[in-house]
């Protein structure tokens, strides 16, 4: 077959694989594997939302939306947001339902970068918004954050990487793939650098509703700050739907429309079946979800004081479902590590490399996972880093 | 919540949690919860612990029926002396009063249907309280204790994901 790479725009084959992708092709070859690689809920859609679904298909909802969204569940989004940040978002321009957090993300940097525009990334992070940023002809600089700092964002660290051409900040928390929270304090210590330099923040809340310790605070809910932040949230991980591809964005009418002029040339709309069952999710899915909330904090608690148990120094993670450990007593490179333990002892956990080069020394645990195999992982994994300790 | 209806919650899930895994899940002392167990076993907020079966995939699933009974109440005792005595044969699995048209619901097992039958007829009906009884043969189980029996429960999840 030919060779047709001299085709392809240099500025996609420019963007690595993701890491992640190598690492699934090596676990899905293995048998009798312990995934805690898994970076979505172990719960399927709670029965309420899955039935509201069937129900609007049997109704004949199976047409296109507006391209912001149905109205309805704008509405229950503005109710959500301002209930849980505390922040107002007029339903009609402020808000657009988008599929997943990742179109989101993909539309606003399109949406304001312009060719050489820095996005501040602090690392390691989810593995979309670098890509995200050079997709939009942008620059993506990462930020590094420490486990020392449980992976906060450092006011003086951030203020080091900014420039004449940084324009957007992105910030994840609760992080995957840390579990690492920002506090208010800590927030509030970033709003001088953030106004003074003129930035827009792209606020991905994706975990937010899975806050352990504390109460969830957005950047947005700052004075000052709600006009230059992207809200973005969806129902992936708070109510488990992930594969429903329902996201949102909340933010200055302007940028809102903008973004929604990308948004209706390339997907027109979300699809109108998940659109139907998120209105299901906000209007009576609160109680379900906590349970879900409550029964991953119950797991936190397990994997954490198991991986300590086996020698492995992590901090308290105090959102989303992800443990990040260091590994450094292995003297392993995070890959080495992970495919020696999913060889050795059938465990699959994911390189903090995947995640930027901050994750160098860490792996990521998700304890999305039953509780027999969270024991049996860490079982598992103590065997293997009694074998290989170094130090 | 309660800590002791946490545990509850927990074990009502998952009857093999060991005290101490409950303990790293809620924050408290081993022996805290240990004792916590002990006490509501104890006081009969814990009665036992079964296993939920399927005993169709194993030789012998035997016969279960639901018996609405009719019963006359007693006057200082109402329903409970017969629900008491009904009870104490071995083949009542369940025993439970109802609003409705009948009293109680009985749940019987048995080897075979006849064993059932023949139950019914010389033990459950000849009771002095007992007015009538309507039997329903149980043909197939699909959730019990909050399990379903032929749910698949495979993780259906990408063994990898960002």
């Amino acid at each position: 077959m030919s060779k047709m790479d001299k085709y392809i725009s240099p500025t996609v084959m420019a963007i690595p694989p993701s890491g992640i992708r190598k690492f699934f092709d090596l676990v899905t070859q293995t048998k009798g594997v312990i995934s805690l690689g898994v970076g979505e809920p172990d719960f399927v859609t709670p029965w309420h939302i899955r039935e509201a679904c069937f129900y609007s298909l049997e109704q004949g909802y199976t047409m296109y939306t507006s391209n912001s969204g149905l109205p309805e569940l704008r509405e229950e989004i503005a109710i959500y947001e301002k209930k849980k940040i505390g922040v107002e978002y007029n339903p009609v321009d402020e808000i657009l339902i988008t599929v997943g957090v990742s179109e989101a993300v993909d539309i606003a940097m399109r949406v304001l970068l312009e060719p050489g525009d820095e996005v501040l990334v602090p690392e390691p992070c989810f593995v979309s918004y670098a890509p995200g940023a050079d997709l939009a002809y942008g620059k993506a600089v990462p930020v590094p954050t420490y486990d020392e700092d449980e992976y906060r964002l450092r006011p003086d660290v951030l203020e080091k990487h900014i420039t004449s051409k940084s324009k957007l900040l992105v910030l994840a928390y609760p992080s995957n793939p840390t579990g690492g929270v920002m506090t208010q304090e800590d927030l509030a210590a970033l709003v001088d650098i953030i106004i003074k330099n003129d930035l827009i923040v792209i606020s991905d809340e994706i975990y937010s509703e899975l806050t352990y310790v504390g109460q969830h605070t957005s950047i947005a809910s700052f004075p000052g700050m709600k006009d230059r932040t992207i809200v973005m949230n969806g129902f992936s991980k708070a109510f488990a739907m992930t594969g429903w591809r329902i996201g949102y964005a909340c933010g200055h009418p302007d940028i809102i429309a903008a973004m929604t002029k990308i948004h209706q040339y390339t997907i027109m709309c979300a699809p109108i079946m998940g659109q139907m069952a998120a209105i299901e999710a906000l209007r009576h899915g609160e109680a379900e979800m906590r349970k879900m909330v409550d029964d991953y904090n119950y797991r936190r608690k397990l994997i954490l004081s198991g991986l300590r148990e086996i020698g492995c120094s992590c901090f308290e993670p105090r959102g989303a479902f992800y443990c990040f450990p260091s590994i450094a007593n292995s003297g392993m490179n995070s890959e080495d590590f992970c495919e020696k333990l999913l060889f050795e002892e059938q465990v699959a956990v994911v390189p903090g490399n995947a995640f930027g080069a901050k994750g160098e020394g860490f792996i990521r645990c998700c304890y999305a996972a039953s509780i027999s195999n969270i024991e049996e992982a860490i079982e598992r994994m103590g065997r293997f880093i009694t074998r290989h300790r170094k130090c | 919540m309660e800590l002791k209806q946490k545990i509850l919650q927990l074990m009502e899930n998952d009857a093999r949690l060991s005290p101490r895994t409950i303990a790293v899940m809620l924050d408290e002392e081993e022996a805290k919860i240990a004792s916590i167990i002990q006490q509501m076993e104890a006081d009969k907020v814990i009665l036992g612990y079964n296993t939920v079966i399927n005993w169709e995939k194993v030789d012998g699933d035997g016969a279960m029926a639901m018996i609405d009974v009719k019963v006359t109440p007693e006057r200082e005792f109402g329903f409970s002396r017969v629900a008491e005595r009904i009870c104490r044969f071995p083949e009542v699995r369940c025993v439970y009063l109802m609003s409705g048209t009948y009293d109680l619901s009985v749940m019987v097992c048995g080897e075979t249907m006849k064993d059932i039958a023949d139950f019914i007829s010389h033990k459950l009906s000849t009771l002095d309280n007992v007015q009538s009884t309507v039997t329903h043969f149980m043909l197939k189980r699909y959730k019990q204790d909050n399990l379903i029996f032929e749910d698949p429960q495979e993780d259906k999840r990408l063994v990898v994901s960002p």
